[in-house]
């Protein structure tokens, strides 16, 4: 049994078995199995070494017809040892007799091998070494690859543990399986615990190396709102937990009878409360929390899902799919918004130096024109079939804006001469969420018919922190007076020109924020679906005239640690279990 | 069964490191016959000369004194031509 403390960012309690995913330094902890289990895990070895077989003789092949046989020769030595049948008996020994996994009979035998080596006099020979290690990692990646695969079929409930998530990983998860999450690294706005509270499960971040120290089958406690991890639990700690989740369980029940109710504050004050999904099928589970409506579309995910770029129609039925989900509710979709993240980054030919600053986004967008133009058709096609609204990211410039909307107005005659139908009026909007956009609001509010702020790149942009860095994660905060009168300022802009402001990053959805937000004058506010009744708890309890004092109050303090207080003094007053 | 032997000392100077064990196994594997190599010495082991894995654990340098034996129907060819790659060092020297 073993206890580890993370951050909690999704609350929620769950025992189930763990899956293990990119274990990278494959570190592979020992794990017994049942003797019923050893002619498949024998099976999964020589499976893995026939694919390793596989790979390294085209490798050899390949080098050999580039720099020649003397360099090929180089892994006809690996290829022997792969296919040594020593060595395969040894490891199938090893799996007998100590009854374990595979990857940990191959690291047992391979790691005594490798310590033979070092132990020669000779040092040419000891330098071998590094042969040893990488025949081990061959196999052991292609014993976890068989893994990975499997997620997609999961048979059970399982809690996954990662070093962090990408988001072509979670694209790819069975999400009816999968009931919680456990990462190495990430923090509250990490795309992990994103995820996490749009699937309302929960998730533990920056555990260390929470990888290492549990193995697939383990049975795990993830406690989001402790933010504690438990390795194999004893009888004692299962019964504690299952309590726990008991009481969380009822907690939302007590919530979800908000659903029904209107987000409007004592003094009759209605607001919108919508929220932020990746794929159309949140949206059922969206409305069931209460949300009115999609407030962010974040149509990446049609991009991550899969492994070739969507087509129109892939795209279009997406769109569709979500509308008839959504009933005739106004959905905001978010053109194209990927670029500085690893997938994208991974699969570049040449990987910036500096992505978040770079070729992301909008500016993406702008240079492949028939891509974005592909989305455009898309989301115009659909535009008659609801309430669509159309939303570019990461303005910057007047420019970037216009220019978006020039292709816009292409794909519209283009549409007009093929007699496809669409709406006109669509409502365009942009996102506000960097400073130059901010200081500029005025006169972009002329030319959209609505703001959205994007308080996640906004606070990035504004205090020049990365928030998935765990070493100065800590200085990412929605309360820095900066970021708030930033936020001021956008919905001044958006009133004094009779657009709608709305937020839609992590920040609409943390009860902590509401009060605040609420008397700084925002009526939408968007977020993960499963945060939308504490929010909407915190709006009934309240009067407009107090959200106003409170704004006023904070917006007078020089230090987020001033802010920080103050809010979680005044939330505590509405919601004392929160905090 | 014939069994066949033969003494030979390593003489290629880097001794039987990675492509020469190869060489020995790939070839030790055309015959039918079990090959163990013995090595002497101060620490004497035994090797199977099918195994890659064993032969580079003998980490026979530079003159360390090997006995190649064979054991079945081949075992005289397969000593004669495994001893041969020792004398023509592998092929590593002019």
């Amino acid at each position: 049994m073993e206890i580890k403390k993370g951050i909690g960012v999704s609350p929620g309690v769950v025992i189930s078995t763990a899956v293990v995913l990119d274990a990278e330094d494959l570190v592979i902890p020992r794990r017994r199995i049942e003797a019923d289990l050893v002619p498949a895990e024998v099976e999964r070895l020589g499976k893995a070494v026939a694919e390793g077989v596989v790979d390294l003789t085209k490798l050899r092949d390949d080098v050999t017809v580039q720099h020649g046989k003397e360099i090929g020769g180089i892994f006809d030595f690996h290829l022997g040892l792969l296919r040594d049948r020593k060595l395969q008996g040894d490891i199938v020994n090893e799996i007998k007799t100590n009854l374990t996994t595979a990857e940990y009979a191959v690291s047992t035998v391979m790691r005594h091998l490798a310590n033979k080596f070092l132990a020669m006099p000779d040092r040419y020979l000891a330098e071998r070494v590094k042969d040893i290690h990488d025949i081990e990692k061959s196999v052991l990646r292609k014993l976890i690859g068989q893994k990975h695969e499997d997620l997609l079929h999961l048979t059970q409930d399982v809690v996954v543990i990662a070093h962090d998530l990408l988001p072509s990983q979670t694209a790819a998860l069975d999400r009816t399986r999968v009931k919680g999450f456990a990462t190495d690294v990430g923090g509250r706005t990490s795309h992990t615990a994103i995820v996490a509270r749009a699937m309302g499960i929960p998730a533990v971040v920056g555990l260390g190396n929470i990888t290492s120290e549990v193995s697939g089958g383990d049975t795990v406690i993830i406690d989001g709102g402790r933010g504690v991890v438990i390795v194999n639990p004893d009888e004692e700690q299962r019964v504690e937990h299952l309590e726990a989740e008991r009481k969380h369980v009822r907690m939302e029940k007590d919530l979800e009878a908000l659903a029904t109710l209107a987000a409007q504050t004592k003094d009759g004050f209605s607001l919108s409360l919508q929220a932020n999904i990746e794929f159309p099928e949140d949206i059922d589970d969206a409305l069931g929390h209460g949300a009115e409506g999609i407030g962010l579309y974040r149509t990446e995910f049609l991009y991550l899902a899969s492994d070739h770029e969507p087509s129109e129609q892939d795209h279009y039925d997406a769109y569709v799919d979500a509308m008839r989900r959504l009933g005739g509710r106004p959905m905001v979709i978010r053109t194209l918004d990927l670029g500085a993240d690893k997938y994208t980054q991974a699969k570049a030919a040449n990987p910036e130096r500096n992505p978040f600053l770079g070729d992301r986004s909008i500016r993406m967008c702008l240079h492949d024109i028939p891509m974005f133009k592909r989305q455009l058709r898309a989301i115009m096609r659909a535009s008659v079939l609801g309430d669509v609204r159309i939303m570019f990211p990461m303005i910057c410039t007047l420019m970037e804006l216009r220019q978006a909307k020039m292709v816009l107005n292409d794909v519209l005659e283009e549409l007009e001469d093929e007699g496809v139908p669409f709406r006109r009026d669509i409502p365009i909007g942009m996102m506000v969420e960097v400073p130059s956009a901010v200081v500029m609001a005025n006169q972009f509010a002329k030319e959209v018919n609505f703001f959205s702020i994007g308080t996640n790149d906004l606070i990035q942009y504004t205090l020049a922190v990365d928030r998935t860095n765990e070493r100065v994660a800590g200085l990412f905060c929605p309360g820095h007076p900066a970021v708030l009168s930033f936020i001021r300022d956008v919905i001044r802009a958006g009133a004094r020109n009779s657009i709608s402001v709305s937020l839609c990053g992590e920040m609409a959805g943390d009860p902590l924020y509401t009060l605040l937000l609420l008397g700084l004058g925002l009526t939408i506010f968007s977020m993960n679906g499963p945060d939308v009744p504490e929010v909407k708890k915190i709006i009934r309890s309240t009067t407009m005239e107090h959200a106003r004092h409170v704004a006023r109050r904070v917006m007078s303090f020089d230090s987020e640690r001033q802010v920080m207080h103050f809010l979680r003094e005044e939330t505590r007053k509405i919601i004392p279990e929160a905090f | 069964m014939p069994t066949a032997s033969r003494d030979i000392v390593v003489s290629n100077k880097l001794g039987l490191h990675a492509r020469p064990a190869m060489q020995f196994v790939d070839v030790a594997n055309q015959f039918d016959s079990a090959v163990t190599v013995h090595k002497g010495g101060e620490e004497p082991c035994d090797a199977d000369g099918k195994s890659v894995m064993q032969m580079i654990i003998l980490a026979a340098t530079e003159g360390t004194p090997l006995r190649i034996e064979a054991d079945g129907a081949d075992a005289q060819k397969a000593v004669d031509t495994l001893a041969q790659l020792f004398e023509s060092k592998f092929g590593e020297e002019e």
